[in-house]
Order: structure tokens, then C-alpha cells, then sequence
């Protein structure tokens, strides 16, 4: 035997489950603490007045909605683009695209896309919507960089979702005299919907969260109204909670947990919804 | 009626193909733009001072490496962290979890990985800042060390995810064999599941690490942001200045078509192409034909 152990191999067994016991728990311990404990601090800032009104005194007091409505927008304008545009790309990688070269091509490139850094998404929609398309620092340019950064998510899950589909389903459906498309959106998208709708609102929930993406090319600093149209630049929950730990001297430790909170609640419960939309779906299947 | 509906059918197969190109048109759209801004920073900054030490904007110093330097040393450390707790944790819950831990762990790690990247900086200026400056007895608690931890918990739940996934597809006869050769759930985990996972395992790893050199947000606001050369390891215990952080936090103050914006679009052509490489070699023939070297076996 040229490798004798030199531990004792039930020691060595206890040992490493152990250790990884021991680490799994040490990862996700901070993380449910984390959460828990800006429950906790920032549960006291939330009121009717925190969540309704217009922050005043320099952001120390007053409310946080323009923020929330900002996120809500961008939400929106995110998903206007990336839905529509994901799902086909979905569609066209698992029904159309046969196995050459240009399929490898998109899937690299949308797997770039998934790593290129969240700045750098920010600084070409600030070279290609802000000054050249000439949108400005508006809704719709940032709307339009989150969605290009949202895209790899919902194409990939999207995806999935459709080639989870039975191969036989197509098979029936096309010999009974349907056509391709009308196979994919009568059989094949039905079946797939709540894997695309969960990979839709995972890929939304990330981009609610992003602040570098929208620091140039459609978040401001504090805004006295709403936004008016798409051409305006908004406020935005995760910007302002970096304004508000970063740039204001003396800022109340609640309204930034109360802030902080709110965002982690709209992710919760995206992520929620999502979740529970997923675990439905596979109780459901009958494949 | 009938040409009617070939008629759409025409139309919206186009337009599902189109749509199937658009991710390789914005990687080519998002790379243009950047040489377009950045490249003539080339041109107005010589390549020595572009490449020197001293990044201070206001004065004309345009040396990047401070930044690059910066960005390495946080990355290297959030390394050090992710990869232990993103592969134990990995092995933890697709070899060694009963199935109601599992059911508990993988949620809470995918949370981890949606948790807003500005809410960790939050937390960490606020609370993990002050308890490090204490600890370590340091002048300021905004270190590359406390970009590193909050940047290793980014990183876990891209590990775990990829690395499970890679455990996972692992087959159930190497495991079965082993165990009845006589070998420890351990010795298998280890000198079996674990080597036969390896390119999936490392593909987690450089995906996971890697990608962090484009972290922003948390960096920015808890690293200090001071543009100084990272030379040796202490540096980690002092403050530093990202590439990612002196974007986000300069571009919005400079002035569209000046050097200073130039060669803010350069930096983001050096991110651009460290992710770039870092995804074409995660993805690259190499892994793939060894995971499917893995499956033909089984």
C-alpha cells in the first residue's frame, strides 16, 4: 500500500463531515443574521409616512417614496425590454437554433454578458443611450442597460424551462398538422411558463438591486416630484441607500436600516414568489 | 386564410431569430462602445504615465496601477475566503446534507447571491468596518481586508451553484464502487467524487473569483478609496481603490470627451476584457470535454 493513511479512517471521517458541516453553517449563518438583524433595526423607521412621503431636512427625515416608485419604474422599464426579447431568444436557442458555430457564438456571448462587471454595463449605456441614442440620464436609458444585464438570467432559465419540455409533446403536436410556431406557443410555452416566469422574476430581481448600472446613466441624487415622463432621471431604492451611507454626514442610523430594509423586502419577495412558483410548478408535472 | 397565417409565421420565426442573435450583438455593441470612449486615452496619455503609479485626476496623474493593483490584492483575498466556504459548503449539501438541511441550505445560499451588492456595503461600512478596526487594532476599518470578506460572500453562492451542479453529475457508480471497496463516505468524497468533479469544480471557482474583480458597489464603499500601490500582502490591512470603484465614483463628476473620461472608458476596456477571458476559459473546450469524457465513462 504506497499511500497509508495516517489517520484512522473513522477519525478521518468524522473529521471532514465535520469541517464541512462546520463550513456550510458558517456560510449561512451570516446571512440569515444579516437579514434578521436589518429586520430588526430597520423595522422601527418603517411607518406610513416613511413609505408615502418625500424625504426633506437633507434625506435625514421624511419618507423614501420617490425612491420606491423610481425602483418600481425601472422595474417596469427593465422588464418592458427583457421579457419580450429573452423569452424569443430562449425560444429561437432550444426550438430553432441547430448545433454549428453560430449557436456556440450565442451561447458565449450570452455567457460574456452574464459576467461583464455592473460598471462597465453603466458606462457603455452611458456611451450608447445617455450620449449617443441622446436619451439623456432618463428611465429609459438606465431602464435599457439593466435590461441588457438582465438578459443572460432570463434567456438561460428561459431556456430550461423550454427544453424541459418532452421532445414527444412537439412530436404529437406537429404530426397532428399544427405548425412549428403554432406547436411553441400552444404546447410548448404553456408547459414551460412557470420555469420562465421563475427565471423572468430572478433576472428582474437582480436588476432592482443594481445600483452601479443606473449611477450614470439614469439615478439622481434626490428629486423634489416624480418623474414625469421616461425622459426623466429618478431616484432608485439601492442608490439612495448608497447616498444616504456615503454621501450625508449625520444621517439617522434608522431611516438608512429603514431604507435598507425596504430594499431587502422587495428581493425577499421577488425571490419568494419565485420560489414558490417553482416548487408549485414541480409538484404539478405530470411527465 | 391560409397564406395569412404562413404569413405570421414568417414573421415571427424572423423575429425569434433575431432575437436569438441579440446577445452577440450587445457583447460586439457594449465592446465598440468602450474602445470607441476609451481608446483615445491612448492617444493623450502616454503609455508610461498611463502605466505609472500615481492616480490623482485632478493633477493629471493617469497611472492605472494603483487601481489595478487594488483590485487584484481585494480579489485575491475575497479568493482566499469564497473558495473554502463555496466548496465546502458545495460538497456539504450535494454529498454529506440529509435532504431537510439541504432543502434549508440552497435557498438561503441563493439569497445570499440576490442580496443587493449595496446592502452588503451598507452593512459593512456600518458594522463589520468598526468591528475589524477594533479587532485589528487598524486606523481606519475600511481595508481591502474588509472588501475581501464582503467580496467572498458575493463570490460563495456562484461556487456553490456551479460546483454542486458539477458533484452532482458525478456517477452514482464511482460512488457505489468505492463504498464497496471498502472506503469511507469521506475517502470517497475525497479521493473520489471530489477528483471526478475537478474541472466543474475549478470552472466554479474561476467563475466565482473571477467574476468578483467586477464587483462595484460593495468595494466602493468599503475599501477606502484611496488610490495607493498594493505592493505586498500588508497592503490588504490598509485602504485601496479598485478599477471598478474609481469608475463609479469618478465618472460621474468629469466632463464627457475629456482625458480624465477617456481614460475612465479605458479602465473599463481593461474590465471588459479581464471578464472576457475569464468566461472564454471557464467555458472552454478544455472543461467541456473532460465533463463529457465524465459522462460518457459513466
Amino acid at each position: 500500500m504506497k499511500r497509508a493513511f495516517s489517520l484512522d479512517r473513522n477519525l478521518s471521517q468524522r473529521l471532514g463531515f465535520g469541517l464541512a458541516s462546520l463550513i456550510a453553517v458558517m456560510t449561512v449563518t451570516p446571512i440569515v443574521i444579516v437579514i434578521i438583524y436589518i429586520i430588526y433595526q430597520g423595522g422601527g423607521a418603517i411607518s406610513w409616512e416613511f413609505l408615502s412621503g418625500f424625504p426633506h431636512d437633507g434625506m435625514r427625515q421624511g419618507g423614501i417614496f420617490p425612491a420606491i416608485i423610481g425602483t418600481f419604474y425601472l422595474t417596469m422599464g427593465t422588464a418592458a425590454f427583457s421579457v419580450p426579447l429573452g423569452i424569443a431568444a430562449a425560444i429561437y436557442l432550444s426550438e430553432y437554433a441547430a448545433e454549428n458555430w453560430l449557436t456556440r457564438l450565442i451561447r458565449l456571448a450570452i455567457i460574456n454578458l452574464s459576467g461583464i462587471p455592473s460598471v462597465v454595463y453603466g458606462l457603455f449605456g452611458l456611451g450608447l443611450f445617455v450620449f449617443f441614442l441622446q436619451f439623456g440620464t432618463s428611465i429609459l436609458s438606465a431602464s435599457l442597460t439593466l435590461s441588457i444585464m438582465t438578459l443572460p438570467v432570463i434567456i438561460s432559465t428561459s431556456e430550461e424551462a423550454l427544453r424541459s419540455v418532452p421532445q414527444s409533446f412537439r412530436t404529437v403536436s406537429i404530426s397532428l398538422g399544427a405548425t412549428r410556431w403554432q406547436t411553441i406557443q400552444r404546447i410548448v410555452l404553456p408547459e414551460a411558463l412557470p420555469g420562465i416566469i421563475t427565471g423572468v422574476i430572478l433576472g428582474l430581481e437582480r436588476a432592482a438591486g443594481e445600483t452601479a448600472p443606473i449611477l450614470f446613466t439614469g439615478a439622481a441624487f434626490f428629486l423634489p416630484q416624480l418623474p414625469g415622463s421616461p425622459f426623466d432621471a429618478t431616484m432608485a431604492l439601492p442608490y439612495h441607500l448608497f447616498v444616504i451611507s456615503t454621501q450625508v454626514p449625520e444621517m439617522p442610523f434608522q431611516v438608512q436600516y429603514g431604507t435598507a430594509l425596504v430594499l431587502l423586502s422587495f428581493v425577499l419577495v421577488m425571490n419568494l414568489i419565485a420560489t414558490v412558483i417553482r416548487s408549485r410548478a414541480r409538484a404539478r408535472r405530470q411527465w | 386564410m391560409e397564406s395569412n397565417l404562413s404569413w405570421r409565421e414568417y414573421v415571427i420565426t424572423r423575429a425569434i431569430r433575431a432575437s436569438g442573435y441579440s446577445a452577440v450583438v450587445f457583447v460586439a455593441l457594449i465592446f465598440y462602445f468602450l474602445l470607441r470612449e476609451g481608446l483615445p486615452a491612448l492617444t493623450e496619455v502616454p503609455l508610461g504615465d498611463l502605466f505609472s503609479l500615481r492616480w490623482y485626476p485632478i493633477e493629471k496623474y493617469f497611472g492605472i496601477l494603483p487601481l489595478i493593483t487594488g483590485s487584484l490584492i481585494v480579489t485575491i483575498g475575497a479568493g482566499l475566503v469564497a473558495v473554502p466556504f463555496g466548496v465546502g459548503t458545495a460538497i456539504f449539501i450535494s454529498e454529506i446534507a440529509p435532504r431537510w438541511a439541504r432543502e434549508i441550505l440552497k435557498p438561503l445560499v441563493e439569497l445570499l447571491g440576490g442580496l443587493p451588492s449595496v446592502v452588503l456595503g451598507f452593512l459593512g461600512i456600518l458594522v463589520l468596518s468598526p468591528a475589524l478596526r477594533e479587532m485589528l487594532n487598524l486606523p481606519t476599518g475600511l481595508t481591502a481586508l474588509t472588501g475581501s470578506l464582503l467580496l467572498g460572500g458575493i463570490a460563495v453562492p456562484t461556487i456553490v451553484s456551479i460546483a454542486e451542479d458539477a458533484l452532482d453529475s458525478v456517477p452514482r457508480a464511482y460512488r457505489d464502487a468505492a463504498l464497496a471497496l471498502g472506503a469511507t463516505r469521506w475517502q470517497t468524497i475525497w479521493r473520489v467524487t471530489l477528483p471526478a468533479a475537478k474541472s466543474g469544480v475549478l470552472t466554479a471557482i474561476m467563475l466565482g473569483v473571477g467574476r468578483s474583480i467586477g464587483e462595484t458597489m460593495t468595494v466602493m464603499m468599503v475599501t477606502g478609496n484611496a488610490p495607493v500601490l498594493a505592493a505586498t500582502p500588508l497592503a490588504l490591512f490598509s485602504p485601496v481603490r479598485t478599477m471598478t470603484a474609481t469608475i463609479a465614483a469618478e465618472m460621474g463628476e468629469v466632463a464627457s470627451g475629456s482625458v480624465h473620461y477617456h481614460t475612465l472608458f479605458f479602465i473599463g476596456i481593461i474590465l471588459f476584457l479581464i471578464s472576457l477571458i475569464v468566461n472564454i476559459t471557464a467555458s472552454s473546450v478544455v472543461f467541456q470535454s473532460k465533463k463529457r469524457a465524465e459522462r460518457v465513462l459513466s
